[in-house]
């Protein structure tokens, strides 16, 4: 057998951290990881975040991001080991034996400079083709991966495409000068759902017909297992088990992959509706001052006691703008809010405190909903003052019960926002917001940016806390998955307005209406060929049209 | 209307409403001093009927919104005028010290601008190494110099040590471009010292945010070597802020340079203002006082300008 384009032996990572209060430590990252990739094929490196799994395929163009060094190990491309070669050696590697797709394009690529020129910058830097083949390559590229108007794609300035057109334009980017390899850095999961599964089928056929081999980094099985020959699990910066994308997906043999499949094991009872909603939204018409369009459109939902409305779209289909025109924040035009009985007022500003007290929200982004310089047990016990004016020792108890009920045990009254991991800090702000004895929580995407594992987590928590407390959600998430695991009943938005509402079973049962069948077919399913079936399935349609 | 024309339009449009707004404001703190510009001038022996004629003639009876209005209808129509002091059409004698004026801070500014640039781009390039150290360390040091010891600094080593250049800069009208760029030699490079270190600072720490950016990453894995990564990737999209710096030092260079004058003896604009500020000539201190102000308005003008065009969002809408 001939010699693997890419050879990883035994590599060692590092990384110098800054604890607060401490000393600067040396922490290892990635603890003597071999990876080997052959010619044209493709391997997924999957993981939960801090897993090593970016770190690792940067080591393949010999980058460590940040303060990352590598302190051990060979990377071997093309029979030659690249930590050895130099600057100078690296130059030429690096955007021509291996390229790169970032995770955001939408940052990656340079603001000031047209798409084309980015994207044949290395093969004119490299020398690889004149400038005119290396147009007529990306303008071929550009086709290849389905962008609209291929031949004046690249005129244009990042700024000017969508989030998808980018990600699709960098995979351009990284396959213009011809690389052995290319290394895909979770490429489609700052996409929505229905985006996701275009850019995947164009990044898999690119794949096939150029014959590159590739690294694909992800944290989603169910995606990976499209895309990849095989599939390396890691976690904390080691491997977990190796093997073909069959027998990882079919048969995995150690219990954390086998957790990483079934993810997702919440059981949620459908419960029926009460007489009296906690919450009623009626023709709600909203837009943002100086636009003259309407973000929201003739919005009527309702949402029951101790029930959970699952509020499901894609970005910008208007489902956090709701959550605005609930909150008050954004004032609406037209139409009624009903909260436990009485009218809410439009403006926040004009709402009593039991209507602020009594309405809670949790944030996706929970390190920048926390004060960094507040405690813990400061954060819960704010609210606790502020609306029942506890003090002390009494205060304490309670933020001391309020943890308890997160799971969350005694050493944390004391600690800081960034002593906590991102699973922990979203209880906190959880916590929070049920110290205020909420009738209803808005959640905001509050486990998008957690890992599936700690996501989990978190769905049981608040499942339970319902239980408890009775307190009903409005449920913000553009993730299906989710939606299946909590909701009683669902709303679907699509650019501002709900087009399929009803309890879970309805909404969730056929006959679909378009949008809502595009949206669910498109969910990754952890099976091989999923993607092929999809899309030959969508081809069929709308042949058949 | 394409939006940047638009802008660009509005920007002016402001920038003459504020000019309005500083020239009433000249004139009420010129109103406020003082003193009589009558008695100033006829001096302490002149008798009351001298000065009420006087005062008569000149139209200080008038209520102040009246004068004030007369100054503003004569700044319009180009009339600033005549000195108390010496009787001279303000205009023509501000016309000329003003070339001479722009004319050494074009001098500073074509090797300032470029020199701080670059040295900016150099210790962002090697940033908490030796050349951004020597680089700060030397800029720092001549910024932090008053700039009458840096003048007399300078003219002991380019006159008395090194007999390059003569230390005084004479300049006057009929004389040659050369023999004028010779002439203003010593208090170019007084003026380049002095404003170099800010532009390079800013040009430094503008281009190190950007330096954070994700695309500055993606061009480092395309294999771009680092000048390339800085001069093609991130310089344009820093130079709205560098602009801002720039434009402020220049506007220093046309208006804030009197201390060099004095020293080369250059007969420019401040040295003007100075003189008759010293000799209570109130026309012309207003005068000069809203030159100035409309330098400053045009300059910053000129950086809103082109950090709105160096936007490609601005540029090239969706």
């Amino acid at each position: 057998m001939a010699d693997p384009l890419l050879d990883i032996r035994n590599l060692k990572i590092e990384a110098t951290v800054y604890p607060p209060g401490e000393k600067p430590q040396d922490i290892t990252i990635v603890h003597g990881v071999s990876v080997s990739v052959e010619k044209g094929k493709v391997l997924g490196l999957i993981g939960e975040s801090g897993a090593g799994k970016s770190t690792i395929g940067l080591s393949a163009m010999a980058y460590g991001r940040g303060g990352v060094r590598i302190t051990g190990g060979e990377v071997m491309v093309n029979g030659r080991d690249i930590l050895k070669i130099g600057a100078g050696g690296l130059r030429k590697l690096r955007g021509h034996e291996v390229t790169y797709v970032a995770q955001s394009a939408a940052a990656s690529f340079n603001p000031a400079k047209k798409l084309m020129e980015q994207v044949i910058e290395t093969t004119l830097r490299h020398g690889l083709a004149s400038r005119d083949e290396a147009e007529k390559r990306a303008v071929m590229l550009f086709g290849k991966l389905g962008l609209p108007n291929p031949e004046t794609f690249g005129d244009r300035y990042p700024h000017q495409v969508s989030g998808g057109q980018l990600q699709r334009a960098m995979t351009a980017m990284a396959l213009c000068p011809k690389p052995d390899l290319v290394i895909f850095d979770e490429p489609t999961t700052a996409l929505d759902v229905t985006t996701q599964i275009d850019v995947l089928a164009a990044i898999k056929e690119a794949i096939q017909d150029t014959g590159v081999a590739a690294l694909y980094i992800t944290h989603d099985l169910a995606v990976v297992a499209q895309v990849a020959d095989h599939i390396m699990v890691l976690r904390h910066g080691k491997k977990v088990e190796y093997g073909d994308t069959r027998q990882i997906i079919e048969a995995p043999r150690q219990d954390y992959t086998r957790a990483l499949v079934s993810v997702r094991s919440i059981e949620h009872e459908e419960k029926q509706p009460t007489a009296d909603p906690v919450l009623r939204v009626e023709n709600v018409t909203a837009r943002y001052r100086g636009t003259a369009f309407d973000v929201l459109k003739n919005i009527s939902v309702e949402l029951h006691p101790g029930q959970t409305l699952a509020v499901v779209g894609e970005s910008g289909s208007g489902k956090s703008t709701l959550a605005r025109a609930i909150t008050g924040l954004l004032p609406p035009s037209r139409g009624r809010i009903t909260f436990a009985g009485r009218e809410l007022s439009a403006e926040q500003t004009a709402r009593s405190r039991d209507d602020l007290r009594e309405l809670q929200m949790i944030y996706q982004m929970a390190d920048t909903a926390m004060n960094p310089r507040h405690t813990v047990g400061t954060i819960i016990g704010r609210p606790l003052e502020f609306y029942f004016g506890l003090k002390g020792e009494e205060k304490r108890k309670r933020v001391q019960e309020l943890l308890d009920e997160i799971e969350m045990g005694k050493g944390f009254l004391d600690r800081y926002p960034a002593e906590l991991s991102g699973g922990q800090k979203q209880r906190v702000c959880i916590a929070r917001s049920l110290a205020a004895k909420p009738k209803m929580i808005i959640c905001d995407e509050v486990t998008s940016a957690l890992d599936p594992l700690v996501a989990d987590g978190i769905l049981k928590l608040l499942l339970d806390l319902q239980k408890i407390e009775n307190v009903a959600y409005l449920f913000i998430t553009h993730d299906l998955a989710t939606v299946r695991a909590i909701a009683d009943s669902i709303a679907v938005m699509y650019r501002g307005e709900v087009v399929r509402y009803g309890p879970k079973s309805d909404v969730l049962a056929p006959p679909f209406d378009a949008y809502t069948d595009l949206l669910l077919s498109s969910v990754p399913e952890m099976k091989l060929g999923w993607l092929e079936e999809v899309i030959a399935g969508r081809r069929m349609e709308s042949a058949g049209n | 209307m394409h939006p940047i024309l638009k802008l660009v339009i509005q920007r002016l449009a402001l920038g003459l409403l504020l000019l309005l707004a500083i020239s009433a404001v000249i004139f009420l703190g010129v109103e406020a001093l003082p003193g009589d510009t009558a008695q100033a001038i006829l001096g302490q022996s002149a008798t009351p009927q001298a000065l009420a004629n006087l005062r008569e003639q000149m139209g200080l009876n008038d209520p102040a919104l009246t004068r004030y209005f007369h100054w503003l209808g004569g700044v319009v129509t180009g009339d600033l005028g005549k000195s108390l002091t010496n009787g001279t059409d303000i205009a023509t004698a501000i016309g000329q010290r003003l070339g001479n004026t722009l004319f050494l801070a074009g001098c500073a500014a074509v090797i300032a601008v470029p020199l701080a640039l670059t040295l900016g781009l150099i210790a962002a390039r090697y940033a908490g190494k030796w050349p951004d150290k020597l680089i700060s360390a030397v800029t720092l040091t001549t910024i932090s110099l008053p700039e009458f010891v840096a003048a007399y600094f300078v003219i002991y080593l380019l006159t008395q040590v090194f007999p390059i250049f003569q230390p005084v800069a004479m300049v006057f009208p009929g004389m040659g471009f050369w023999a004028k760029l010779n002439a203003v030699a010593l208090p170019v490079i007084v003026l380049v010292m002095v404003v170099l270190a800010h532009m390079m600072r800013m040009t430094r720490a503008a281009i190190l945010n950007v330096m954070q950016s994700a695309y500055i990453e993606t061009a480092e894995l395309k294999g771009v070597p680092p000048m390339q990564v800085i001069w093609r990737h991130a310089f344009p999209n820093a130079i709205a802020p560098i602009v801002q710096v720039v434009v402020l030092n220049l506007a220093y260079l046309v208006v804030g340079v009197v201390v060099v004058e004095v020293v080369f003896g250059y007969n420019a604009l401040g040295q003007y203002l100075v003189d008759h500020v010293t000799k209570r000539d109130l026309p012309v201190v207003q005068a000069v006082g809203l030159v100035f102000a409309a330098v400053y308005i045009g300059l910053n003008i000129f950086a809103d300008v082109v950090a709105i065009i160096a936007n490609p969002r601005l540029r090239h809408p969706k």
